[in-house]
């Protein structure tokens, strides 16, 4: 039998991985919402951002808040660059085809990764005391990234519902045609979105870097689960994707403890698999 | 105010309007009626930029505006209300008509559009904060016309505001654009049911085929026996 207090723990860690997983999906989602394009490829510009911020910090020798933006800040810079160079030219064209444009991205950052930094491992992992709290052993990086993630999300939510071009963002989501009869440029839509997309891979870059090394193959380790949590969550449906992404952090870290990380994952994809058969269109859409 | 000559436009090969020419002075009302597949909607497209003319000229208050896009013709003060309202459904009300007020010189007068709205439209006022998904069939309708509203056009192209409303609430939304009118927007209108459009507009074009087949004053359109026996069904 497994002492409850460790189980306690892992929840408490389950959640603290939720808000980074949670600002992944809902990045990549608000993106295929608004342009109907999954970007497979996301995670891998997530990974090029750790890059960043381990270099600037830590061969630099910046201080990691600026480090921090510097990471953001190229995470912008990718969004936009992406989606001028790769998606504008493929909007038009059908799904495949878009699926395998963003697919090759993927392999072309991880090739051209592996060939700049090689395979090692690299981190910035800052020596911060693990917390206890009431017996519960939680990682400070943890905290503080969980903390950030949700404060972003929050000034995510108020983007995209008190400001003109956030809420713009959302129609065009459901109906890209009536947006322009309002006034809206779609292309310009379209670049604010990428843009904002890109800063969310920047912000989830800084949060990770603080907890896991980096290296080329990163997107391969938190790509698939990203993509998972939000077809999970419905493809395009935010909340879905706020609330998928806990509970498959749950689930991983549970398992985690009960059997073993590893097998945390398999039970997250099975209960995918499963799901697809069952919901899908997520687990807030309604059935037919 | 509004011009068009010899406009042609249709879809890939196919052409769908011929040799149009149009013209809606200031403050004037205008219908468009014809049968299905006229042309009618691909007309209002045509000049609110949402597909390009193939050919002729198209001038509103002195600007050619032909082939320029839909988010720049707005700017120059044509609203759209498209066929089947095209509401953003899981935007509250109030949202819908922010998004109609999206254009830099509507926003500063936001909220005084929005009064101006809701004073029109009260129904709309009690359901700010619903989704406009949820709205009835003509509540609906009036959403997307105050959406228009929102942009302060001077033209406002509505096209078949009554389709699909139960016979009623097609009275009372004639009555509103009727009241839309009286504001001092000019018009010009598609619609299916001729017999109420030509008592709401000052002149109507009859398109069939993609070309414009009669024209003139409203009361004499309806004069006329081919008019009566053909659409107003009398
Ligand atoms: N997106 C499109 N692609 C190809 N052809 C189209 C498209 N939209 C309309 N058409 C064709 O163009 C012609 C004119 O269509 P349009 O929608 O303008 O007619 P309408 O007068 O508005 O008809 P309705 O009364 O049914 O609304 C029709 O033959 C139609 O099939
Ligand atoms: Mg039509």
């Amino acid at each position: 039998m497994i002492d409850p207090i460790f189980l306690l723990e892992a929840a408490v860690n389950g959640i603290m991985l939720g808000g980074v997983l949670a600002l992944l999906a809902l990045g990549l989602n608000l993106i295929f919402g608004v342009l109907d394009v999954v970007w497979i490829a996301y995670v891998d510009l997530v990974m090029v951002s750790m890059y960043a911020v381990y270099f600037t910090v830590m061969v630099y020798g910046w201080p990691l808040w600026l480090g921090g933006l510097a990471g953001v800040a190229l995470g912008v810079v990718l969004g936009l660059l992406v989606h001028v160079l790769i998606i504008t030219p493929i909007l038009d064209s059908p799904p495949v085809n878009q699926l395998l444009a963003t697919g090759g991205l993927l392999f072309f950052i991880q090739s051209f990764a592996t060939f700049l930094w090689t395979t090692d491992h690299r981190s910035v992992r800052i020596a911060l005391p693990p917390l206890e709290i009431a017996g519960i052993f939680v990682s400070y990086a943890r905290l503080i990234s969980f903390v950030l993630s949700i404060a972003v999300m929050i000034g995510l939510y108020l983007f995209l519902t008190r400001t003109y071009i956030g809420t713009a963002m959302r129609a065009v989501s459901q109906d890209r045609g009536a947006m322009a009869l309002m006034g809206a440029n779609p292309q310009r839509v379209y670049l604010v979105t990428s843009a904002v997309g890109g800063a969310m891979a920047g912000v989830a870059a800084v949060l990770l870097s603080i907890q896991y090394s980096v290296h080329p193959y990163f997107g391969a380790a938190f790509g698939p689960i990203t993509f998972m949590i939000c077809v999970l969550g419905g493809l395009g449906n935010m909340v879905g994707a706020f609330v998928a992404s806990f509970i498959m952090s749950e689930i991983i870290a549970i398992g985690g403890v009960v059997w073993s990380t590893e097998m945390g994952y398999v039970i997250a994809f099975a209960l995918f698999i499963v799901m697809m058969f069952v919901r899908p269109g997520g687990i807030f859409a309604r059935r037919q | 105010m509004l011009e068009l000559r010899n406009v042609t436009a249709g879809y890939g090969a196919f052409t769908a309007l011929w040799d149009v020419t149009l013209a809606v002075e200031r403050g004037e009302a205008v219908a468009v009626v014809g049968p299905n597949g006229a042309g009618k909607t691909t007309l209002l497209r045509v000049i609110s930029g949402v597909i390009a003319p193939r050919g002729g000229d198209f001038v509103f208050e002195d600007a050619p505006l032909g082939g320029r896009p839909a988010h720049e013709i707005v700017a120059h003060g044509i609203a759209h209300v498209p066929e089947g309202r095209r509401l953003f459904p899981a935007l509250t009300v109030t949202e819908n008509l922010k998004m109609g007020a999206f254009l830099r010189s509507a926003r500063k007068d936001f909220r005084d559009s929005l009064e101006r709205v809701y004073a029109l439209f009260p129904v709309l006022a009690e359901r700010h904060r619903q989704r406009a998904g949820s709205l009835s069939g003509g509540e609906q309708q009036m959403l997307a016309v105050g959406r228009a509203l929102m942009s302060r056009p001077r033209l406002i192209l509505f096209d078949e505001p009554s389709m699909g409303l139960a016979p009623v609430m097609v009275l009372r939304l004639f009555d509103l654009i009727r009241r839309v009118r009286e504001e001092g927007y000019t018009i010009l209108i598609v619609e299916q049911n001729v017999r109420q459009v030509l008592k709401l507009v000052d002149r109507a074009y009859l398109l069939e085929v993609g070309r414009v087949k009669m024209h003139g004053r409203a009361a004499e359109l309806s004069e006329q026996d081919f008019v009566r026996k053909a659409y107003v069904g009398l």
